[in-house]
């Protein structure tokens, strides 16, 4: 369908007369809300397109004409192959507008990060609780995302405590865990109220990891920043850099070489088996299986070796350049490709058999933890822990780019629970394998690195790709001189911590580590 | 107990020798060389063990997966006497990754007050050193040097496990 028929539709559905709608690139539609409809608009697109909100997100234009002005995004990949943003100003004197998070809660997280970052106020939104700027350590009135903010000059202001939600009744008690838990692993509080064994609910407080990394891309060139988009996220360094080089090589309309696109296929799909194997053996060890989980360990560091031999990087750092990859795979690149990849098959084979033949470790995964569609669908869970609920929804079909040469299935499975989510990751590794061999042949070892510095336009961009988790999304805005105004980045898991927070209510505590293992969402990529 | 040895008969041995891909792999590789000599330091020193508490105070991951892949079989620190233990009381060092966010300096701070003397910390990554990449942000310190003292820095983004392990070693030569 035409993208041109959906703005009918919605047109006719919200009554707001003819709408302005303005394509920009191959992919993206800007659509302007007359006054007063933004809510309703957004509500259309929600439904017609039946796509969470995306991402929500507020721009600075207070030096032009003393205004922010306010994007949301919904993907209309089903339907026409188009990201729709929605966007609206918001008057600098008066920064507020009503909430859409009452109908559309899937914009209540973006709702609260606008409010804390711009101080923009969603009215009528009844969670307005600060998500990364904790209200112990920054005073209230400073607000880091507006362009009058400068590092150095924080206003003095009212601090206070968090308010947990309450849990009250007889026999309820309350557990917290974190911020530093006790494994190697990020920092999050938990705060559990159980009745007896079973969880009646989980408030997870994110935001320790917060380092302000959006601010940092402002004011810079785009080949400065992308260093600083594989720091995003530390088993996400590839996509980040991906989704970022995406965004301007869009803005800039720079047509990347096949060869390097085959290349970036290749490193995507090794970030993905590196981090699903980790997974499944993080799973193993959480119900206490101890040997395939250091099998899979094992079959992790022959991936990370595997990206040191070919880039020289374990954690393909570096590699992404804006236009291409950078250099061009040496001679020895595909032999050596190629025999990783038959060794770790080899492994995955004897890890899944392993696993899935497990009586007791079966009796521990099947049932656990589930995330029903319904619900997922509300809170707007994407990526991968949404395909194990059964929510098709994969980058890597719906805007295939170089993914559309190779043959693949996107992984689906339906009932959401701990087994699902490592069914998805089992169907997903295998895919992979079988998307680099294909990119292999594709590639014949000529890959054209590709490789251009003359990225100075103007304008704006959404670069995106599927990551292992699912989409990373980076929408980028560089100003006339060529320096970057404004960069929204989301990881799937600002999207999907909640979701865990709805699949483990009614499991007893002691599952939590295992159901957390199952989504295994990044902390840093959350708080950015 | 005839059932389990008659079981074990019939299935064989299952383990297989790990193919490792690691470019310092094999008996006399510097990981295996440093290890040993580690070994020999924290047996003296130590009595044996040198326990380590991990804090994240806000690094991207990349510097756990490193920490962790060090007690993978095919490295396994766990076998010169260095061990990761859940909580900072029982805990020789600390080792702080990240460029500090200031939402995690109180708990850096308790954590650091909770362990014994004589509380040896250890930084790990680019960021830990003085913020990194996230030096200008408003709301990072400078690193964890700027609210506990620092004994060794691990240098690298992430560093790997062959660094973590020699970084250690010359400290505690």
């Amino acid at each position: 369908m035409d993208y041109k028929e959906i703005l009918k539709n919605i047109e006719g559905i919200c009554g707001a007369g003819s709408l302005k709608a303005v394509a920009n690139g191959a992919d993206e539609v800007y659509v302007e809300a007359p006054a007063g409809s933004f809510n309703k608009l957004c509500h259309a697109f929600h439904k017609t397109l039946n796509s969470p909100v995306m991402m929500f997100f507020a721009v600075d234009n207070t030096a032009g004409n003393a205004s922010y002005r306010l994007y949301c995004v919904f993907s209309g990949a089903q339907a026409c192959g188009k990201w729709f943003f929605v966007y609206f100003d918001v008057p600098e004197n008066k920064p507020e507008f009503n909430s859409i998070a009452k109908e559309i809660f899937s914009a209540s997280l973006f709702e609260r990060e606008m409010k804390e970052m711009f101080g923009i106020i969603p009215l009528g939104n009844p969670d307005t609780r600060r998500l990364h700027l904790h209200p112990e350590v920054w005073p209230k009135g400073n607000y880091p995302l507006r362009k009058s903010f400068k590092a150095g000059s924080l206003k003095a202001g009212e601090k206070k405590e968090y308010v947990f939600g309450k849990i009250e009744g007889d026999g309820i008690f309350e557990v917290p865990v974190g911020p530093v838990h006790a494994g190697i692993i990020g920092p999050g509080h938990f705060r559990f109220s159980a009745a007896g064994e079973p969880i009646i609910n989980l408030e997870i407080r994110l935001g320790f990891t917060h380092r302000g990394v959006e601010k940092l891309f402002e004011g810079k060139k785009p080949e400065e920043c992308l260093a600083l988009s594989e720091c995003a996220s530390g088993d996400s360094v590839f996509a980040h850099s991906l989704a970022f080089c995406g965004a301007v090589e869009k803005i800039n309309s720079i047509d990347v070489p096949p060869g390097a696109q085959y290349q970036r296929c290749i490193f995507l799909e090794l970030e993905r088996m590196y981090n699903h194997v980790a997974d499944m053996g993080g799973i193993a060890i959480d119900v206490g299986f101890s040997f395939p989980s250091a099998y899979a360990s094992t079959m992790k560091e022959s991936l990370l070796c595997l990206n040191e031999k070919l880039t020289g990087s374990r954690y393909l750092k570096g590699i992404n350049a804006i236009g291409g990859t950078g250099k061009s795979p040496d001679k020895n690149f595909l032999a050596d490709l190629s025999a990783g990849l038959d060794d770790i098959t080899q492994d995955f084979n004897s890890l899944k058999e392993m696993l899935l033949s497990n009586v007791s470790f079966m009796d521990r995964a099947d049932n656990t933890g589930i995330l029903r569609k319904k619900t997922a669908e509300d809170l707007g869970v994407i990526g991968m822990p949404a395909r194990a609920s059964g929510i098709p929804n994969d980058l890597r079909k719906d805007f295939p780019g170089v993914y559309a040469k190779m043959n693949f299935k996107a992984a689906k499975q339906n009932k959401g629970d701990v087994l699902a989510r490592l069914n998805v990751r089992f169907q997903e590794f295998e895919e992979s394998i079988s998307i680099i061999r294909q990119a292999m042949n594709l590639l014949h070892g000529d890959g054209v690195p590709g490789n251009n510095t003359g990225a100075g336009k103007p304008g704006f961009a959404l670069g995106y790709c599927e990551g292992w988790r699912g989409p990373v999304l980076y929408w980028l805005k560089i100003n006339e001189k060529g320096f970057i105004d404004r960069c929204k980045i989301v990881d799937p898991s600002f999207h999907n911590w909640q979701g865990l927070s709805y699949a483990v209510l009614g499991e007893i505590i002691p599952d939590f580590p295992l159901c957390n293992k199952s989504f295994d969402l990044s902390y840093s990529g959350n708080d950015l | 107990m005839i059932d389990i040895f008659r079981n074990s008969l019939k299935k064989g041995r299952v383990t297989r020798k790990i193919k490792c891909n690691r470019p310092d792999a094999g008996g006399s590789a510097p990981f295996e060389i440093a290890g040993k000599e580690l070994r020999d330091i924290i047996r003296k020193k130590f009595g044996r063990s040198f326990h380590i508490r991990e804090v994240d105070t806000g690094s991207c991951g990349a510097c756990e997966s490193e920490i962790i892949a060090c007690t993978n079989p095919i490295y396994d620190i766990q076998r010169f006497g260095i061990d990761f233990v859940a909580s900072p009381r029982h805990a020789d060092a600390l080792l702080v990754t990240g460029p500090v966010s200031k939402n995690m300096e109180l708990a850096l701070k308790r954590t650091y007050e909770a362990m014994p003397g004589p509380n040896l910390v250890i930084t790990l990554g680019d960021c830990a050193l003085d913020g990194g990449l996230f030096k200008d942000s408003y709301y990072t310190l400078k690193g964890a040097g700027s609210v506990v003292p620092v004994a060794i820095h691990i240098p690298g983004c992430p560093p790997k496990p062959i660094d973590i392990i020699c970084s250690i070693l010359n400290y505690l030569k």
